[in-house]
C-alpha cells in the first residue's frame, strides 16, 4: 500500500521534465498592423519564435522606443535545466529510498524556487522595460510625467501604447504546476498510508 | 478586330434596325431591373472580407497580367510580364532585364493576350498562369506563390503567337499558335509566294510537373493559314487540341476581303498523344532555330537568359493521325471544348450561327474515313459527319464560348454586342443580355477546364463609350460582370481594366490563399551579391566599376555615407533588404540614376546601376514608406573628379 504515495511521487518528480519539450511562457503582442500577432515562447533554455522570425520582428519594433534586443541566451537557461534535472533526480530518490516526510521537504523547496524563478524573470521583464536607450527615437512619458516603461505583464494581459499585450504560462509550466501538485499529495497520501498501517 | 468591326458597322445598325426592338425594350428593363434588385449588395465585400474569386486578365497592348478580385471588381495588382513597368523595377533593374531579352535583343513591349490557368486532372489548380506574348512570340509562366512572372520562353517559325497560351488537362503542355504563317525558316522571298511557301507553326512546350519550367517540345508544320484561337480537349478528347483557322483562301493581301471568301474556314484538330508517339519514333527534323529561354530563379533572385539552337518539327504530311480539318464556317474566332471533352464550339465571327462539332462523330468519321479530300495531306472531315448541333442565328459575330458546368454555353456576339445563354444538346437560346460595347472574350472561373464554377461571368468589352467619366479621346477599358446563378443572366458591375482585355483566367481565391509566399528567407538568399549582415557590407572598386553591398532595415541603409566615387564611374548598388517581416518591403532611389527605382520585398537582393555625371555630394533615399521614421532613411554619395584619388569609405552612425 505504500507503493501508492511512492508512484505520486515518482511521477511529480519527473512531469517537471516535459519542460524540456513544451514552452514555460508564451509573450503575445497584439496591435492592428500585426493581423498575425507577434509572440514569443519561453523555455526553460531558450527564446523561441511562436511564428518564423517573430523575436526579430519585436527587436525592430522594440528600438523605436530604445528597448534592448533579446539576447540570444541568458544565464538563466543554463541555471534553470540543471535545477529542474537536479530536483527530479532528488525526486525520484526520495520516491523510492525516503519516507513520506521528505516528499513535503521536495515540494517546499520546489516552491522557493520555482518562486525565485518568477522573481527573477520579473526582474529580466523589468530591466527590459524600463532600462531604455537615452538615444531612443521616440519618448513617451506617464500621465504623472515619468518616462513610461514597456514592461510587458507578469501573468495577464496589460496595453502597452498600441500594443495588447499578453503573459501566460504554457503546456510546460503546466506540467511543472501538475508535478508539484502531486508531490504535495503523495505526502498526505503517504501520511494516511502509515496511519493505516497502524490500524 | 477594329478593323472587322469597321467593316461590319453597318451590319450591325441594320441588326439593331431588324432584331433590335425586343432587344432594346429588354435592356431597358435590364437597367431596371438591375437597380431594382440587390445588384450592389452581390458585388460589395464588406471591408477586411476578401473577394471569393480572383480574376487575371490580360492587358492587351500593356503587355501585363491584372489581377481582379471578383466580384467587387477591385484591382489588387498589377503583373508585369511582358513590359517594362517602374512600379516594380521590372526589366529596369539588373536582376529581371534577362526576362526581356529574345533572338531580337531586348525587347521591353509585348501585347498579351490570353491567360490560362495551370489544371490538375482537368480542374485549375492554382499553381502558375501562362500568358502569351503576341507580337514578339513569347509565353510566360507567372507563379502564383509570388504573383510575379518567372519564367518566358520565345516561340521560333512563329508571328503573332495567337492561339496561345492554353493548358492541357494536365498541365503537360502549354500550346502557342502562330496567327501569321511565315516562311519557315525564314527568308528573303517575294510575299506573293505565299501560298504554300508559307506554314504556320504550332508549338506544344512542356511544363515539369513540379517545377513548372517550360521546353519546346516540338512543333508541327501546318498550311499557312492563320491560327487564331484553340482549346485542349478534355475527358474522352483528352490527348486531343483543336485549333481555329481564318484565310484558308492563303491570301497575302487586303485580307478583310480575300480572306473572307471562303465559307468554310477549318478547326484543325491535333492529336498531341499521336505527336509524342511520332517524336518517339524519330520522325520529326531538328530545325536550326534561335530563342531566347529566360529563366528567374527565386534564389538567386536573378533571372538567366539563354538562346536554344534547335527545335524538333513534325510534318503532318508525313505524319498521318495526326491532324485532321473540321469545315467551320465562317472565319471562325474562339474554338472553346465543353466540360465534358465532347463538344467543340466553332464561332464563325462572320456567320450568325454556333457550330458545334462532335469528338465522338469526329472519331467515328476518322475511323470509317471519311473525308472530303485533304488539304497538303491533312485530311478533311466531312462537315455534316462531325456536326453536333447548330445554335442558329443567335446574334451577330459570335466569338468566344465559356461553360458553366450547368449545361450552359455562354457566347459573347462582338457585333451586336451582347452575352447570349444556351443550351448544351438542345442548342436552344436561354437568355440574351446586353454588353456596352462590342464584347471580345467571356471569362467564367474554371470556364476552361472540366470544373468551372459557375457563378460569375465576366465580359470584357472593346468598346465603353458613355459608361465612365470621359478621360478625352482614349476612354478606359471595361469588364462586366453578369451573375449567371439563375435562369437569366443579371448584369452586376462595370469596372475599367488595364489595356486592352483580351481575355482572362479565373480561379476560386482559396485555392490560391494557401500557398502564398508572405517574405523571402534571407537565409536562403543566394543572390551573388547579396548581403546578410551588417557586417559584410563593402564597396568594392574593380577598376571604373563600383559595386556597393548596401543592405536596409527599417529605418536605415548601410552603409549610408559612401565616399570616393569617381564621375565616369559605374556604380551597382546591390541592395539587399533585412527584414524578415510580412509586408515591409523598402524602396531605393539614386538622384540621376537613369532607371527605375527599387522595390526590394523581404529577404531580396536587387541591384540598380549609377552613372554619376557631375562632382557633389548626392542623397539616396527610400521609395516605399516603411515605418515612422520612412522620411530619415537615407543616405549620401559624394562625388569627386575623375582624377581625384579619395580614397573609398563608407560608413554608418559615426559623426
Amino acid at each position: 500500500m505504500k507503493k501508492k504515495s511512492r508512484l505520486l511521487m515518482l511521477v511529480g518528480a519527473l512531469l517537471p521534465l516535459f519542460l524540456f519539450v513544451f514552452p514555460l511562457w508564451n509573450i503575445t503582442l497584439e496591435a492592428p498592423q500585426y493581423p498575425t500577432p507577434l509572440g514569443m515562447d519561453i523555455y526553460i533554455n531558450d527564446f523561441a519564435d511562436m511564428h518564423p522570425h517573430d523575436i526579430k520582428n519585436i527587436n525592430l519594433m522594440n528600438h523605436y522606443v530604445g528597448m534592448k534586443y533579446i539576447p540570444e541566451s541568458i544565464p538563466e537557461f543554463k541555471i534553470f535545466p540543471a535545477v529542474i534535472m537536479i530536483m527530479a533526480a532528488l525526486g525520484v530518490i526520495l520516491a523510492f529510498k525516503t519516507n513520506y516526510k521528505w516528499f513535503l521537504g521536495w515540494f517546499i523547496i520546489m516552491t522557493i524556487l520555482a518562486l525565485a524563478g518568477i522573481y527573477d524573470f520579473y526582474l529580466w521583464e523589468h530591466d527590459y522595460g524600463h532600462d531604455l536607450d537615452p538615444k531612443a527615437i521616440m519618448k513617451f512619458t506617464n500621465p504623472d510625467g515619468t518616462v513610461m516603461g514597456f514592461q510587458p505583464p507578469l501573468f495577464g494581459t496589460k496595453d502597452i501604447l498600441n500594443f495588447r499585450a499578453h503573459s501566460y504560462p504554457q503546456l510546460g509550466a503546466y506540467f511543472l504546476a501538475v508535478g508539484m501538485a502531486l508531490t504535495f499529495i503523495s505526502y498526505f497520501v503517504g501520511k494516511r498510508e502509515k496511519n493505516f498501517k497502524r490500524l | 478586330m477594329k478593323r472587322i468591326s469597321q467593316i461590319l458597322f453597318i451590319t450591325a445598325v441594320l441588326s439593331l434596325v431588324i432584331t433590335g426592338c425586343a432587344d432594346i425594350s429588354k435592356d431597358k428593363k435590364t437597367t431596371n431591373g438591375a437597380l431594382g434588385s440587390n445588384a450592389a449588395e452581390k458585388v460589395y465585400v464588406a471591408p477586411g472580407e476578401h473577394d471569393e474569386f480572383y480574376a487575371f486578365v490580360s492587358g492587351g497592348f500593356s503587355g501585363q497580367l491584372s489581377v481582379y478580385g471578383l466580384p467587387s471588381g477591385r484591382l489588387f495588382k498589377v503583373i508585369p510580364v511582358f513590359s517594362q513597368d517602374a512600379e516594380k523595377a521590372w526589366g529596369y533593374n539588373e536582376e529581371t532585364k534577362p526576362m526581356l531579352n529574345t533572338s531580337y535583343g531586348f525587347v521591353p513591349w509585348d501585347d498579351s493576350h490570353h491567360p490560362d490557368i495551370s489544371q490538375t486532372n482537368g480542374e485549375v489548380d492554382g499553381r502558375w498562369v501562362f500568358i502569351n506574348g503576341n507580337n514578339t512570340p513569347r509565353i510566360a509562366r507567372i507563379d502564383l506563390s509570388t504573383f510575379e512572372t518567372t519564367e518566358i520562353i520565345e516561340v521560333p517559325n512563329s508571328a503573332g503567337n495567337h492561339s496561345s497560351s492554353f493548358v492541357t488537362e494536365n498541365t503537360e503542355y502549354v500550346v502557342a499558335g502562330t496567327r501569321f504563317s511565315v516562311p519557315v525558316p525564314q527568308e528573303d522571298i517575294a510575299i506573293k509566294e505565299y501560298k504554300g511557301k508559307f506554314k504556320g507553326a504550332v508549338s506544344f512546350i512542356s511544363v515539369d510537373p513540379d517545377h513548372g519550367n517550360m521546353d519546346l517540345a516540338f512543333q508541327i508544320l501546318l498550311p499557312g493559314f492563320n491560327y487564331d484561337l484553340a482549346h485542349p480537349g478534355r475527358g474522352a478528347s483528352h490527348g486531343w487540341f483543336f485549333f481555329t483557322t481564318y484565310n484558308t483562301e492563303e491570301a497575302n493581301s487586303l485580307l478583310e476581303v480575300n480572306a473572307s471568301q471562303n465559307d468554310k474556314d477549318f478547326i484543325a484538330a491535333i492529336n498531341w498523344k499521336k505527336a509524342e508517339e511520332y517524336i518517339k519514333q524519330g520522325k520529326f527534323k531538328t530545325m536550326p532555330a534561335n530563342y531566347a529561354h529566360n529563366v528567374y530563379d527565386e534564389k538567386t533572385h536573378t533571372a538567366t537568359s539563354i538562346m536554344k539552337k534547335e527545335v524538333k518539327v513534325l510534318d503532318p504530311a508525313e505524319c498521318p493521325g495526326l491532324v485532321y480539318f473540321l469545315p467551320t464556317p465562317k472565319s471562325p474566332h474562339g474554338c472553346d471544348v465543353d466540360p465534358s471533352g465532347e463538344y467543340i464550339v466553332g464561332n464563325g465571327k462572320l456567320s450568325a450561327d454556333l457550330t458545334v462539332h462532335s469528338f465522338s462523330k469526329m472519331i467515328k468519321a476518322i475511323e470509317n474515313k471519311q473525308f472530303d479530300g485533304d488539304a497538303y495531306g491533312i485530311p478533311i472531315i466531312k462537315f455534316e459527319d462531325a456536326l453536333a448541333g447548330v445554335v442558329s442565328q443567335a446574334g451577330l459575330g459570335p466569338l468566344h464560348t465559356e461553360f458553366d458546368g450547368k449545361g450552359n454555353g455562354y457566347t459573347t456576339f462582338f457585333i451586336s454586342s451582347e452575352v447570349v445563354k444556351w443550351k448544351l444538346g438542345s442548342w436552344e437560346v436561354i437568355d440574351r443580355k446586353p454588353t456596352y460595347y462590342s464584347v471580345g472574350h467571356l471569362m467564367i472561373p474554371g470556364g476552361n477546364s472540366r470544373k468551372p464554377f459557375g457563378k460569375y461571368a465576366l465580359a470584357m468589352n472593346k468598346i465603353t463609350k458613355d459608361r465612365y467619366l470621359p478621360t478625352g479621346p482614349e476612354v478606359t477599358q471595361s469588364a462586366q460582370l453578369y451573375d449567371i446563378t439563375g435562369e437569366k443572366m443579371e448584369l452586376l458591375l462595370d469596372f475599367p481594366t488595364i489595356g486592352e482585355p483580351h481575355y482572362a483566367a479565373g480561379i476560386p481565391a482559396d485555392l490560391i490563399k494557401p500557398r502564398s509566399k508572405k517574405i523571402y528567407k534571407l537565409e536562403e538568399n543566394e543572390h551573388k551579391y547579396g548581403v546578410k549582415n551588417n557586417e559584410d557590407v563593402k564597396v568594392v572598386r574593380n577598376g571604373k566599376e563600383v559595386h556597393v553591398y548596401m543592405t536596409m532595415i527599417r529605418s536605415h541603409f548601410t552603409p549610408d555615407n559612401i565616399e570616393g566615387i569617381k564621375v565616369g564611374d559605374k556604380v551597382y548598388f546591390h541592395v539587399t533588404n533585412l527584414e524578415q517581416d510580412y509586408d515591409v518591403p523598402h524602396g531605393v532611389s539614386m538622384i540621376g540614376a537613369n532607371t527605375s527605382e527599387l522595390l526590394i520585398m523581404p529577404g531580396q537582393t536587387e541591384t540598380f546601376i549609377w552613372e554619376p555625371k557631375q562632382v557633389g555630394v548626392w542623397p539616396f533615399y527610400c521609395t516605399d514608406f516603411c515605418s515612422a521614421l520612412h522620411q530619415e532613411m537615407q543616405g549620401y554619395v559624394r562625388v569627386s573628379p575623375a582624377s581625384s584619388d579619395i580614397e573609398l569609405s563608407w560608413s554608418l552612425g559615426e559623426d
